[in-house]
């Protein structure tokens, strides 16, 4: 296990001059609401970048339209620089980029083998699976992530507790040539010790050059393991901090009342 | 994932090198609820000796003849009922679609001028199986009807299907000698020895290249001598069956069906992308399609072998009787098939269960209808105790479940 990083770790992380994924300007609308407005946010290579707000921020909403979910109603998103249109979860999956849900998605009767290999099985010529490739794939993928608490990876998945469970979900979203990784909530329902393995294990990814986005309520897990924090607010991005320049006082204020002075969409009414 | 680099070469697999290791590894899985095939060996002795004390007859080589040929019609619609089962679903009308096909290939072979070839025959038979439970299957997943509704709808109309085909006749006697032989013909006593020889050496090749592959690929093995043990086991057990069997009248032809249908469907289950992709359908179908796995089309598949297998049991229950009527596919067939399955240790909750259990489990059902005929009892007592076996494996298969969870397997 590489020792746990103080406060976001070193400054000096290569972080492309190119974002690899950008959202400019990006809206949304379910009927009334305007769920996103405007969003302007970023993710590079090397970094975790967290993405915070309240309960119907626009966080979901987020994730949703990069995965393509939800279609975008305006403004663009950039991969590498380019224009790109994501119309479902493969388009994301083609360009590299993998979301592990708050919700796992392991088949609790699979071992871990079966499940990180589940839809994309190794068949031999005789189109029979190919147990003995794939077993040491996976041991080899949570090798080098240092996932070493898992007695064998032929262990079905409901013995595992749930930080294990949540390494899985990880090492199953990188091991296909990822190059983002988006993580909804991945320390929930998880207590202290388990916290600690699962962020260790982000910290490891971006140290591994992916770009990570981490969504979160839990602001001390965030100025853990976070670079950079984009803050939404009713949709809105109201502000960016660098980890290691700001409180979580700031990022509580910008969260809870912020520099947001209107409500998106109902621009006339002004907040005290 | 090619751009990470494995900093440490920690292994993740606990190898269970040594004998000890690997039968401490039993024991806890046994405590922990992963039963396998424990509960329903310890029955089947309880059953072999309860009778055998009661009549001894019972444990003769041709009453283990009879039994075989008994229970080879239940084990294989069992093992239809294994993949429904598989998925948490269940299939009602694998009785009568047996009848179905059961008839249909009686009345194909009538001698009345419009007979077609054995082969034609038994292929139409066996297709309306499948066609018949492919229509399950898109009623089931495409309109959006439980398995339960639609396939009880089925019990009934294929009932009537088997009734109209029958019509006035009452009775039609299967006139084909190659699929009266199914059940009432034996394999030669020499040809028995060599099967199993090539079936013990199959096994052994198979378990042995295994061994090298994973060894030669840096993973952890079963003790060579477990392996030996597991070959040898299944030569004592096929050399016992043979010997008995060439004691009476041989091996039916009907048991070496069972035995190729085992292994085929057991491979099918095992070791192809489709039956991973049952398990994963029954143990969690939410992930199963986010993997990008086609939910619908796996479960319209299992409905289709499900009524592939009644079919095929259709037309050994047939056979053994030489003749079909408005009875076909009626009577125990269908409970005694389900019970079967889950005797074996097939879970109905879903994404438990092997292949295997479909055998097991018929050999229970067979033994104690079999023991209690003997003894003279009336099918009134034999469904009773069938229904009271049947209930004390669902309870071991609860029971099970609740030491699965104890142990955080659940």
């Amino acid at each position: 296990m590489t020792p746990p990083t103080d406060g976001g770790g070193p400054l000096a992380r290569p972080s492309g001059a190119v974002p690899i994924l950008e959202l400019k300007g990006v809206s949304k609308r379910f009927g009334a609401v305007q769920a996103l407005h405007e969003v302007d946010f970023d993710l590079r290579e090397g970094q975790v970048t967290a993405l915070v707000g309240d309960n119907g921020a626009g966080k979901s909403v987020t994730i949703k339209c990069i995965a393509g979910i939800y279609p975008i109603d305006s403004g663009e998103i950039l991969w590498e620089g380019k224009p790109v249109e994501i119309h479902g979860p493969k388009d994301a999956a083609a360009l590299g980029i993998e979301i592990v849900y708050q919700d796992l998605a392991l088949a609790d009767n699979l071992d871990v083998v079966q499940n990180m290999y589940l839809g994309r099985e190794e068949i031999t010529p005789f189109r029979a699976l190919d147990e003995t490739k794939m077993e040491r794939r996976c041991s080899e993928t949570l090798a080098s992530l240092s996932v070493t608490t898992i007695r064998s990876v032929r262990q079905t998945v409901a013995g595992l507790s749930g930080g294990q469970r949540q390494s899985i979900a990880v090492a199953k979203a990188v091991m296909w040539n990822s190059r983002v990784v988006i993580l909804d909530e991945p320390t929930a329902a998880l207590g202290v010790a388990q916290t600690r393995q699962v962020l260790d294990l982000v910290r490891r990814l971006a140290e591994q050059g992916l770009a990570v986005m981490l969504v979160s309520h839990n602001l001390h897990d965030i100025f853990e393991v976070a670079d950079r924090i984009t803050v939404l607010r009713l949709g809105q991005d109201v502000a960016r901090f660098d980890t290691h320049e700001t409180t979580q006082r700031e990022v509580v204020e910008a969260i809870t009342a912020g520099k947001l002075s209107t409500v998106p969409g109902q621009e006339a009414e002004v907040h005290p | 994932m090619s751009a990470i680099t494995p900093p440490l070469p920690t292994p993740a697999t606990a190898p269970a090198a040594t004998l000890g290791a690997y039968a401490r590894r039993w024991a806890e899985n046994v405590r922990g609820g992963e039963l396998g095939s424990l509960p329903i060996i310890l029955g089947l002795l309880v059953i072999a000796v309860v009778f055998q004390v009661q009549n001894d007859r019972f444990l003769t080589a041709g009453n283990f003849v009879n039994l075989m040929v008994q229970g080879a019609a239940f084990a294989l619609v069992a093992m239809g009922i294994v993949f429904v089962l598989l998925l948490g679903e269940i299939d009602l009308s694998v009785g009568y679609v047996s009848g179905v096909a059961g008839v249909l290939t009686a009345l194909l072979l009538l001698p009345d001028g419009s007979s077609v070839p054995t082969a034609v025959a038994i292929a139409a038979a066996v297709g309306s199986g499948v066609a018949i439970g492919t229509l399950h299957g898109l009623i089931i997943t495409k309109i959006g009807i439980p398995s339960f509704v639609v396939t009880l709808a089925g019990l009934l109309a294929w009932n009537g299907v088997v009734l109209l085909l029958i019509g006035s006749r009452g009775t039609v006697v299967l006139q084909d000698d190659f699929v009266i032989g199914f059940a009432n013909d034996f394999v030669g006593k020499t040809t028995a020895w060599a099967l199993m020889l090539l079936a013990v050496a199959a096994y052994a090749a198979v378990q042995l290249w295994g061994l090298r592959k994973r060894t030669a690929a840096g993973l952890s093995n079963d003790p060579l001598l477990i392996v030996g043990l597991r070959i040898a086991g299944l030569f004592v057990a096929l050399a016992a069956v043979v010997y008995v069997v060439n004691q009476d009248r041989g091996l039916p032809y009907v048991a070496v069906l069972v035995g190729v249908l085992l292994v085929f469907w057991t491979y099918v289950l095992r070791r192809t992308r489709f039956g991973r992709y049952v398990y994963a359908v029954g143990g969690n179908a939410e992930a199963a399609r986010r993997a990008g796995i086609d939910v619908d089309k796996i479960k319209i598949a299992c409905f289709a072998i499900a009524s592939l297998m009644a079919a095929v049991g259709g037309i050994v229950l047939a056979s053994r009787l030489r003749s079909v009527d408005t009875n076909a596919g009626g009577g125990a067939i269908l409970l005694y098939s389900i019970a079967a399955a889950v005797i074996g240790g097939t879970s109905l909750f879903g994404g438990r269960g092997h292949i295997k259990s479909a055998l097991l489990g018929a050999l229970v059902i067979a033994s104690i209808d079999n023991g209690l005929g003997l003894l003279g009892l009336s099918s009134g007592t034999k469904f009773v105790v069938t229904g009271l076996v049947l209930l004390l494996a669902v309870a071991v298969d609860s029971f099970s479940r609740r030491g699965r969870a104890q142990s955080g397997r659940a």
